[in-house]
């Protein structure tokens, strides 16, 4: 049996890769897949944990997660597609419409 | 799932998680994003959480990703071009920031509980169908349905925002052809269509260009 601080430290380790994408790119579509590694990384949190109480609770929430990354995806890749039909970027540097 | 297993599929997830943040064309950040799903997948069918592992799998690995593949060939996108260097300052101050994101993770994790108390066999039926089933159409019942409302929001929300007639150009071309009086409205409207498509032409060899 793997020892839980190994998967939550999975978990903190791609969380953070995440976190370290969406600060450092500049195209969108790869912010949006650094998104998706950081739900990632907190359902296999829940998954473990879950397992570790022995509580069905945590996969149901990982259901409800993925179902808000895919509604998500769907909006979020609908406003880059109108993004780029009116500014011709996904350069996330030269979207600057709601700057003041 | 064994120890060795486990590391195999944690070195596996790291590394193409890395690769999705650090490669510059977006297809191969998208692919290297699909195998840190698939691996995940993998860990979950592990940890006894059979269902929600193939749900990973197609409904992540597959729908979610194939929608980005999509986006990504629609708008026909290259490998990204290195900007200079510049804003050092603020360089240092995030990184400086994201050292103690790091350091916050790993304090969290000095205090997290072993696997001393954890029961190292899960209840009988654990992670079956029926019992994610049962919980989810029970205690959750609720937040299901409102989940319901949500994906039919979304749906709605993804159409409003993507489409075609809503372009500035189309819409002025077809002012710009209502002004002209005596065009029959079939007229008007393959007009205005033409200037929208040369309009976007126009765009897409620009990006092209750039």
């Amino acid at each position: 049996m793997v020892p839980m601080s190994y998967l939550v430290g999975l978990s903190a380790v791609l969380f953070t890769i995440g976190v370290a994408g969406v600060l450092l790119r500049r195209n969108t579509i790869v912010i949006f897949m650094s998104i998706e590694i950081m739900l990632n990384a907190v359902n296999l949190a829940f998954v473990a944990l879950g397992r570790r109480l022995g509580s069905m609770d945590g996969q149901v929430i990982v259901f409800f997660v993925m179902t808000v990354a895919a509604a998500e995806a769907a909006v979020g890749l609908a406003i880059i597609i109108s993004v780029f039909r009116n500014r011709a970027t996904v350069n996330a540097d030269e979207l600057n419409l709601m700057r003041w | 799932m064994t120890i060795g297993v486990f590391i195999f599929l944690a070195a596996l997830s790291v590394i193409s998680a890395i690769g999705t943040v650090a490669q510059r064309n977006p297809v191969h950040c998208l692919l290297a994003l699909v195998v840190t799903l698939l691996t995940i997948a993998v860990l979950f069918i592990g940890l006894d959480a059979v269902a929600v592992g193939f749900l990973q799998m197609i409904v992540y690995a597959g729908a979610i990703m194939v929608l980005f593949l999509f986006v990504i060939w629609l708008l026909n996108l290259q490998a990204e071009v290195r900007t200079e260097p510049g804003h050092l300052a603020l360089k240092a101050f995030s990184g400086l920031l994201f050292a103690a994101l790091v350091a916050e993770l790993f304090v969290l994790l000095w205090h997290a509980p072993s696997a001393a108390g954890a029961r190292a066999l899960a209840p009988a039926g654990y992670g079956s169908i029926d019992n994610l089933a049962t919980t989810l159409f029970s205690d959750y019942l609720i937040s299901f349905e409102i989940t319901s409302v949500l994906l039919l929001a979304a749906i709605v929300g993804a159409i409003a925002l993507a489409r075609r007639e809503s372009s500035p150009q189309a819409a002025a071309a077809r002012t710009a052809g209502a002004q002209i009086g005596g065009m029959p409205a079939e007229a008007q409207a393959a007009a205005a269509r033409t200037q929208a498509v040369a309009a976007e032409a126009g765009a897409s060899a620009h990006s092209e260009g750039a």
